[in-house]
């Protein structure tokens, strides 16, 4: 390794440690100026987010990424201490979670959703670290703990506004998560008992060792973490609490949950894709979660297609939008193949970004005509603006061309074509395709053509330019992946690569002078106990 | 002996939290969630192996416990703490703004009209 690159992985130490420490510190910030001025609290909050996004952007384009880069906190080595890991796939994720994060604030202010409570943007904060430790730990345990906080702050995002049907929606949110916490609790204490680790790299290179006899019980702790995992993602049948929680919750707070069900996606694609790699698992458990991702994705795919159905409201039916993707992209990582898994991540940027595009413009529907539930209204203000953007993402979200969604699908029906179950996925994902569009066309006409000619409008809410802009901007990103899809997709291929490539993920996550040769003067390493100090 | 009678404690607390989780009424499911963190946490503090005369962390004592279970019993503690507080700040608002327990909602008499609780 050159000395260049030892001097851009100290800088790097300190983006990586800033995209953390950055949102809690703001946090905090904001809960202690909570009676503060609201410019004040906007401001701190715009600047955090905006920080955010450029640095994901710099740590992408300087290309850090390409072979992981291992942070250990405190400098304790793996696996005795809990590292950080930023990866290709750490990075596309922490991106996206950036570009949410900058849309749903800009649509929070532009429609003064921020002020119906004190608290929004120190829990938008504190969600945002939840999100970015959660994308860049690479231990499990820790993995938990920024699990609990993304889920915290969630709880108190998703009641934001209160209201009745909201309460009853989070308390369901609430109590499946926690009986999830637990399950997670008892699936990593399981791990640690047989294979006394809890270090993701670590678990993988033991896994490999251990003796046959220990194979029930890491089977059994790791089907218990594809649970936990399935829930976080409303894998079927988990999934029952997600159409309410999305559609009840404040529109912002729905386009930042966007990346919540992914964030079940990639702890799925993280643990269970490390621990069974092929390479180091031994062969008795390679195929252990992979037919369960293949078969659940189907099942969650046709459940949510008769949601989107069946819906009664256009945020309901979106709610239903995002599962349909989930089980897409459970079809994609239960084939795990490369093509497979770059396919997913091409869809995934996809339908994250969309789908919370598309709760905006739910909402700006839900403002303009007082209702986006199917009852006959008067016509709404600028109904040719708002019918085009609702087309635009109509077909996208359902998978036509010219948009991401089209090729997503493409690209995944394309890499499962060796599979043998290469007939089923195709007829589902075909058939489901068919039927969204059917229900998006049947939504947009009810709601843009269907006008009572007799009644007189109701006052629509105005809808600012700002708030516009966040429902447009996931669109120009979208028209940019179709633009530029080969070099996208070039960069995809890589990092699916490097998912598949367990062994240079292990070797530097245990042993972190592979990556950063720089040595640090020695300080006073900080007490044990820094684990449960979060 | 010791093992057995920590095990099926750590059973019989699960099996108790998963029945009462499964109530229709708010305030046994938060009974249950409490049981099921209880019962975990036990669980957490048994994979570090359970030993009798042991010192409790490292030294120059040749048998000593993992602290590290320990550690991890502390922070599942404190989130639990925190969680069990928010939820049953959260269940007694469902309770004010909906004007009963029930998890849906819907008290007994209303769900018999209606032929059935709706989801």
């Amino acid at each position: 390794m050159t000395p260049n690159v030892n001097l851009a992985s100290h800088s790097f130490d300190q983006i990586l440690a800033l995209l953390v420490f950055l949102p809690v510190l703001s946090a905090i910030a904001l809960i202690a100026l909570h009676r503060a001025g609201w410019r004040l609290k906007r401001l701190i909050s715009a600047v955090s987010v905006g920080i955010l996004l450029l640095a994901t952007i710099y740590l992408i384009v300087s290309g850090a990424g390409n072979t992981p880069q291992v942070y250990p906190m405190g400098d304790w080595p793996a696996p005795f201490g809990i590292v950080w890991v930023y990866d290709r796939l750490s990075g596309l994720m922490l991106l996206l979670t950036a570009i949410l994060g900058v849309v749903s604030l800009t649509y929070a202010i532009a429609t003064n959703e921020d002020h119906r409570g004190a608290h929004f943007h120190a829990l938008f904060q504190a969600q945002l670290f939840g999100l970015n430790g959660a994308f860049l730990t690479g231990d499990v345990f820790n993995l938990f703990v920024f699990f609990e906080v993304l889920l915290l702050a969630s709880y108190g995002l998703m009641l934001h506004g209160g209201g009745a049907a909201r309460s009853k929606a989070g308390l369901h949110y609430m109590v499946i998560n926690l009986v999830g916490s637990t399950l997670f609790l008892f699936a990593v204490g399981a791990l640690y008992g047989v294979l006394g680790t809890l270090n993701l790299a670590d678990l993988a290179v033991r896994i490999g060792q251990a003796p046959s006899s220990l194979y029930g019980v890491i089977a059994a702790a790791s089907l218990m973490l594809f649970v936990v995992f399935a829930i976080k993602a409303a894998a079927f049948p988990l999934y029952l609490w997600l159409p309410g929680t999305y559609a009840e919750t404040s529109a912002p707070v729905a386009a930042l949950f966007a990346i919540m069900t992914k964030v079940g996606v990639y702890a799925m694609l993280r643990v269970h894709g490390t621990l069974f790699d092929a390479d180091t698992a031994p062969a008795s458990l390679v195929h252990l979660i992979g037919p369960w991702e293949l078969w659940l994705g189907i099942v969650t795919l046709i459940m949510a297609t008769l949601g989107v159905l069946a819906a009664m409201n256009l945020r309901r039916q979106i709610a239903y939008l995002i599962l349909a993707s989930v089980g897409t992209l459970l079809i994609a990582l239960g084939v795990n193949t490369t093509e497979s898994i770059e396919a997913a991540l091409y869809y995934w940027i996809h339908t994250t970004l969309l789908s919370a595009g598309f709760f905006l413009l739910a909402d700006i529907i839900r403002r303009s005509r007082g209702d986006d539930g199917w009852r006959v209204l008067p016509a709404m203000p600028r109904a040719t603006l708002i019918g085009g953007l609702f087309l635009t993402y109509a077909m996208g979200m359902a998978g036509l061309p010219p948009l991401t969604g089209f090729f997503g699908k493409t690209m995944i029906l394309h890499s499962v074509l060796d599979s043998p179950l290469m007939g089923a996925i195709f007829a589902v994902v075909l058939i489901t395709s068919v039927m969204l569009v059917i229900a998006l066309a049947r939504s947009g006409s009810t709601l843009f053509y269907r006008v009572d000619q007799q009644e007189q409008a109701i006052a629509a809410e105005k809808v600012t330019a700002t708030a516009l802009t966040a429902v447009f901007t996931p669109l120009i990103i979208a028209a940019a992946m179709v633009l530029f899809a080969l070099p996208l997709t070039n960069w995809l291929h890589g990092t699916s690569s490097q998912i598949k490539d367990t062994s240079v993920y292990i070797r530097h996550a245990l042993n972190p002078a592979v990556s950063r040769l720089h040595t640090h003067e020695p300080h006073e390493p900080p007490t044990k106990s820094t684990r449960s100090d979060h | 002996m010791m093992s057995i009678l920590f095990a099926s404690l750590i059973g019989f607390l699960t099996a108790a939290g998963v029945f009462l989780s499964l109530r229709a009424q708010t305030f046994p499911v938060v009974l249950g969630l409490t049981l099921l963190s209880y019962a975990v946490n036990l669980f957490l503090f048994g994979m570090g192996r359970l030993k009798t005369d042991a010192a409790a962390v490292l030294g120059n004592s040749a048998s000593y416990t993992d602290p590290l279970p320990q550690a991890l019993v502390l922070t599942a503690i404190v989130i639990a703490f925190a969680m069990t507080a928010f939820v049953i700040v959260l269940a007694l608002k469902t309770r004010a703004e909906l004007g009963n327990d029930h998890v849906d909602g819907e008290d007994d008499a209303s769900a018999n009209e209606q032929g059935g609780p709706s989801a």
